[in-house]
């Protein structure tokens, strides 16, 4: 007996020494995974170049993130990503080493340290009303010794100190109804005025003494044909504005706090009317810029309120801000669009006719149109003005542009990634040429004589980084073609921007990129949005021939009932195939398991009418649709007000216009929660691409239990309204989380659960049989994590040898939601400490290796969590043969092991989705993590079983191969020897 | 015989063979020296053979129950390594398992060679072959049930379901919350 507890105990420690590791060595980061960090649409650009030392410039972008980049080759010195409530309203630099923003609608203002982006300080700046926010570093407005930030915040104007956020002086300005459109400080004086309009057709200006606070002047006058959005501010005493009608130009001095206005209707500038115009905001002395329709004006404000068109044009245009360079003088780029390049020319504010820059620059159409141009000015050694241009360009790439040339460029588009499908490389085609070959054979030959020192522990530290560098390096990971494992493949990437990118998953360079033409602004299409990806073609007979290609789906409006548009990429050249602009909508797209003989993927469009559309439109489609027609369902889930509903295809579409793709929908079912108790925060399907392998779990002693995996199973959490808010606003006993599993064919509920005390954000993963969802317990203070997995009762009684042995069973054969299986559930709930960002589950090519959980979490990285840890038949004291089958001793909160964070030391900011992709090798899962930063990288969650581990020692192999080898020669030519002297004895 | 030869084999020059191969001159290859009638030698001591055949065969039908008997001491020791071994899958197990399930095998395979030496007209083996065959047989199913006790025969229901693949839904259903 001892000696088998022994065994056992020794069979235990051989157990716990297979338990998968996830964590890598330090020369292993990097060889397979890859993080690229961004930053997003630059919306501001300060540049600190005056001091020498490091050139930098400081940014604030669309996703909300502030950094310094070096000017000289566009590396991020530092960076902060802000929330994504923290929405940036502006930035500057004040006294020559601090960041200012502001944040958060005004509230939050901030100052960080300019070299090395430490915060400095922090102050909340609170007042009345809402209004919009605007910040004003002057220059050389001192209070008290103290340099002095303004901001203006909820209709209140706040005086700032810069050394440590201390408010030195409020203003508010709550009783009037006013929109303030500037702050302007008065050069040479301690004057600030304040400008906006109240009940839109007010103007009003108050002037303020900067130094303490105090109104000096208040001037309001009224205008009786309103106002019209932006303000450009054309002097420090002057402002030009458009009445409502956008077709008369308004010049609206305040001099000395008089104010008066100039009228000029568009009209008498130019003689063709082009609708109405739109200021395009700048703060360019003496001259501002208006945009009707497709042109561009210039216009020149003279003395006495009196414009000038400067210059009129049709080629897409931006200009920059004023940019004051000596002696009063202001600068200013220009830039215009003119077929595949781009005319930058940097002026004078005073001399339109001079330039004093005009350079020619080769722009690629993928790039799309400039949206914001950043000047900056360097001394060149002949003491002469060069000038650097910050662009923005559509796709939200970032490029310097000095001395005619892209100096750099970022490709910031891939901070705001809206969906991510994978795609194959092509496959290798045989030959490869010889040249090839041979011209890296030098360079193969001392890699591998460098590989050997290595092994052979004689390299040299140098050695070793050179060795390090050609693993991370290596071209094999990197090549266009697809590999054996199918690790390489392309990730296809749509941008807010409306940009299509493909990513290799070797080292994540772009392979290609391409602005879609039919998410660009047209007259049939005002304001495209990218919606989604889908796998349109996926070749695997005619993989030689054909290309496969994705779908992307858009709208032209945020509404609804907006017409959608679809086009079609090949993923392998980024080429657009083909764009339709549909008559109808989109409101849901179900790609259906079904293809034609070209492999391409019937797709089942749904509109706002609830009609449904069946693409591609070829009669083969209809012919394979109208074959399974009766067992095509969709349902919707209406979380806005509470009702899930299961329809069914009726009949062929009875509009005024035939249309063989288009059929009507019947409401077959509904679910709906009562308004008063429940509200929808989530729902989950399975991806339908899952693949499961098995449908029986094999439970200790033997024993089967029979899954119920279904493809039509939705998850859906609802909680109290009252506990939609944040965590925190509602008591325990008003608050609970109700949790529904339901069969989308027949609107069955199948299991419901209620938790009390419990509120979202619910975050949820549905696979096989099993959902993960995650929560908040306000009972318990914690965050918490359940499990339910559902099982199939009535397979159960299939315990009979024979009958499986003969195949005399029913398990395989097909089965339908109208049988209404009887079905049992499990379920656990444990604590776990973080809060969720994303979650999604490790996908195998054939869904054999265990899961595990890919937890987003609140620190912005990956954490892999074993499904197993998450297993309803976990107890706390697990019987042997339990113990034997891997379940794990329960407790109360699921472990987070550190080595088990897939993203390792990096943090993948911004974190918004994770997805993952089976590699052909089974135990190989691909992982791509996505917010402003990218991640990928490679798992394998129960360990490489299939396959030679990167750090599996060849040299040993092949040492104790040779070994045996000379062993037997020897040995058998010593005993041929003593044969031959025994028979001579 | 064996001797003879193994010493031959490792090259003696020459060697002599004294065993006595009267009994079978079959196997003789050298005819008998003339003048030499091997049947009045066996006519002379007819009497005395007689006896001795006899009490030989007592003694071969003796040894002959006495090697049948041989596998039970096998399967006891068996039986005592199969309990040390344990009923968890490892190499230890595994070995002693197999052992036991081809030491009968290899017995049953060699009855015949067994029981050579003790064949005899007069010697009825066919009662220890049986008893021999039966032993070894218990000895096959005391390997299989150890071989079960491993879990290493499909004998349960999950051996034959674990991995058959999830039955195909008849109907299709998508959609969810509208797109944004």
């Amino acid at each position: 007996m001892a000696i088998r507890s022994f065994l056992i105990l020794f069979l235990l420690f051989f157990l716990s020494s297979l338990h998968p590791i996830l964590s890598l060595y330090e020369d292993q980061v990097g060889l397979m995974d890859w993080h690229e960090q961004y930053i997003g649409k630059v919306k501001q650009a300060v540049f600190h170049t005056h001091k020498t030392g490091r050139k930098r410039v400081v940014v604030s972008t669309e996703e909300n993130v502030i950094a310094s980049l070096d000017l000289r080759h566009g590396e991020i010195f530092w960076r902060h990503v802000l929330g994504p409530t923290d929405v940036i309203d502006g930035i500057d630099v004040a006294l020559g080493k601090y960041v200012i923003t502001l944040s958060s609608g005004g509230s939050v203002l901030r100052a960080w340290n300019l070299p090395d982006g430490q915060m400095v300080w922090e102050s909340t700046l609170q007042g009345p009303k809402h209004s919009k926010s605007l910040l004003l570093v002057p220059t050389n407005l001192k209070i008290e010794k103290d340099n002095v930030v303004l901001v203006f915040s909820y209709g209140r104007l706040n005086a700032v100190s810069c050394t440590d956020g201390e408010v030195l002086w409020k203003k508010d300005f709550e009783a009037e109804s006013l929109e303030v459109q500037q702050v302007i400080q008065c050069p040479s004086s301690d004057l600030v005025y304040i400008v906006g309009f109240a009940a839109s057709s007010q103007f009003e200006m108050y002037q303020i003494d900067a130094s303490n606070g105090e109104l000096l002047k208040h001037e309001s006058a009224a205008f009786s044909g309103g106002f019209l959005g932006e303000v450009s501010l054309v002097s420090s005493e002057t402002i030009v504005a458009l009445d409502s009608t956008g077709s008369i130009l308004l010049t609206i001095s305040f001099r000395n706090g008089k104010i008066s206005f100039q009228q000029i209707p568009i009209s008498n500038l130019v003689e063709d009317s082009l609708g109405p115009a739109v200021i395009i905001p700048s703060s360019v002395t003496g001259i501002f810029a208006i945009k009707m329709n497709a042109i561009t004006m210039f216009i020149r404000v003279m003395g006495e309120g009196k414009l000038e068109v400067v210059e009129k044009t049709n080629h897409e245009t931006s200009v920059s801000d004023a940019l004051p360079i000596s002696e009063g003088q202001q600068a200013f780029a220009l830039i215009q669009h003119a077929g595949s390049e781009i005319h930058l020319t940097v002026k004078l504010a005073h001399d339109w006719d001079g330039n004093l820059l005009k350079e020619s620059i080769k722009m690629d159409q993928q790039r799309g149109l400039v949206h914001r141009v950043f000047i900056n000015n360097y001394i060149r050694t002949d003491r002469s003005y060069g000038f650097r241009v910050l662009i923005v360009m559509e796709d939200h790439s970032l490029l310097l542009l000095q001395q005619g040339a892209i100096v750099w460029s970022r490709e910031d588009g891939l901070a705001s990634i809206i969906d991510v499908t994978t795609s194959e490389l092509p496959v290798e085609k045989d030959g490869v040429s010889v040249a090839k070959v041979e011209h890296n054979l030098f360079e193969w030959l001392k890699g591998h004589m460098l590989k050997l020192k290595g092994t052979l522990m004689l390299a040299s530290p140098e050695d070793i980084a050179a060795i390090q560098s050609m693993r991370l390096k290596g071209s094999e990971k990197s090549k266009m073609t697809r590999d054996h494992n199918g690790f390489r493949k392309l990730l296809i990437a749509l941008t807010k921007a409306g940009k299509l990118f493909a990513l290799h998953t070797g080292d994540g360079h772009i392979v290609w990129s391409h602005l879609l033409q039919s998410l660009h602004k047209s007259e049939a299409c005002q304001h495209p949005i990218g919606l989604n990806l889908y796998q349109w073609q996926v070749p695997h007979h005619h993989a030689m021939d054909e290309n496969p290609s994705v779908l992307v789906v858009s709208k032209c409006g945020p509404s609804s009932d907006i017409s959608g548009v679809l086009s079609f990429v090949d993923t392998y050249t980024g080429k657009e195939l083909g764009s339709l602009t549909l008559v109808h909508s989109i409101v849901q797209v179900i790609p259906l398991p079904y293809t034609d003989s070209t492999e391409q993927r019937l797709h089942l469009l749904i509109d706002a009418d609830k009609h449904a559309h069946l693409y591609p439109k070829t009669p083969e489609a209809i012919d394979i649709f109208q074959h399974e027609f009766s067992n095509i369902y969709w349902y919707s889930v209406e979380d806005d007000n509470g009702i899930i509903k299961g329809h069914v295809l009726k009949s062929k579409c009875t509009g005024e216009v035939a249309d063989e793709f288009c059929f009507d929908t019947r409401e077959l079912w509904s679910i709906v929660f009562p308004s008063e108790s429940e509200m929808i925060i989530a729902s989950v399907t399975r991806k339908s691409n899952e693949v499961v392998h098995t449908q029986s779990k094999v439970i200790a002693d033997q024993d089967v239990m029979y899954k119920y995996i279904s493809r039509n199973l939705l998850f859906v959490a609802t909680v109290a309204p009252k506990a939609s808010g944040k965590i925190g606003c509602v008591t325990p006993e008003e608050s609970w989380l109700v949790v529904y599993l339901i069969d989308t064919v027949t609107g069955r509920i199948l299991h419901r659960v209620t938790h009390h005390g419990s509120q979202g954000p619910v975050h949820a993963v549905f696979s096989e049989n099993w959902v993960v969802y995650h929560y908040f317990n306000l009972r318990a203070h914690r965050y918490e994590m359940s499990v339910i997995e559902i099982y199939d009762q009535s397979r159960a009684d299939n315990k009979d040898v024979w009958k499986l042995v003969l195949g005399k069973h029913n398990l395989t054969s097909p089965i339908s939601s109208y049988s209404q299986p009887e079905v049992i559930t499990k379920s656990q709930s444990y604590f776990f400490t973080h809060s969720l960002k994303a979650i999604a589950v490790t996908s195998t090519a054939k869904g054999i290796t265990s899961k595990q959980l890919l937890i987003g979490t609140v620190g912005d990285q990956v954490l892999a969590l074993d499904k197993r840890f998450l297993d309803p038949r976990r107890s706390v004291n697990p019987t042997q043969a339990e113990k034997e089958e891997g379940i794990i001793p329960l407790t109360d909160s699921l472990p987070i092991i550190p080595q088990s964070y897939v993203t390792h030391s990096l943090k993948v900011e911004g974190l918004r989705g994770v997805i993952t992709v089976p590699a052909k090798l089974e135990s190989t899962t691909l992982v791509f993590a996505y917010g402003v930063d990218l991640f990928f990288t490679q798992l394998a969650p129960s360990r490489t079983y299939d396959s030679l581990t990167e750090d599996f020692s060849y040299a040993l192999l092949l040492i104790t191969i040779v070994a045996l080898v000379a062993a037997i020669f020897v040995t058998w030519i010593l005993s041929e020897k003593k044969e031959l002297q025994e028979k001579w004895r | 015989m064996e001797k003879g030869k193994g010493v031959m084999g490792s090259g003696r020059r020459w060697a002599v063979d004294f065993s006595d191969n009267s009994t079978a001159p079959s196997s003789r290859d050298i005819p008998d020296p003339p003048g030499f009638t091997r049947a009045s030698v066996d006519q002379d001591d007819s009497n005395l053979t007689r006896q001795k055949k006899d009490a030989e065969a007592n003694w071969k039908a003796q040894k002959a129950w006495e090697v049948a008997q041989t596998p039970f001491k096998n399967l006891l020791m068996m039986g005592f390594m199969m309990w040390m071994a344990g009923s968890t899958v490892h190499l230890f197990s595994i070995g002693i398992t197999f052992s036991a399930l081809w030491q009968p095998i290899s017995a049953l395979q060699g009855v015949g060679k067994v029981f050579e030496p003790y064949k005899d007209n007069k010697v009825d083996l066919l009662g220890p072959k049986l008893l021999f065959i039966a032993l070894n047989l218990g000895g096959l199913a005391l390997g299989v049930w150890k071989l079960n006790t491993l879990g290493l025969l499909p004998t349960h229901a999950s051996d034959w379901v674990s991995s058959l693949s999830p039955a195909q839904e008849v109907e299709y259903s998508g959609g969810g919350i509208s797109l944004q």
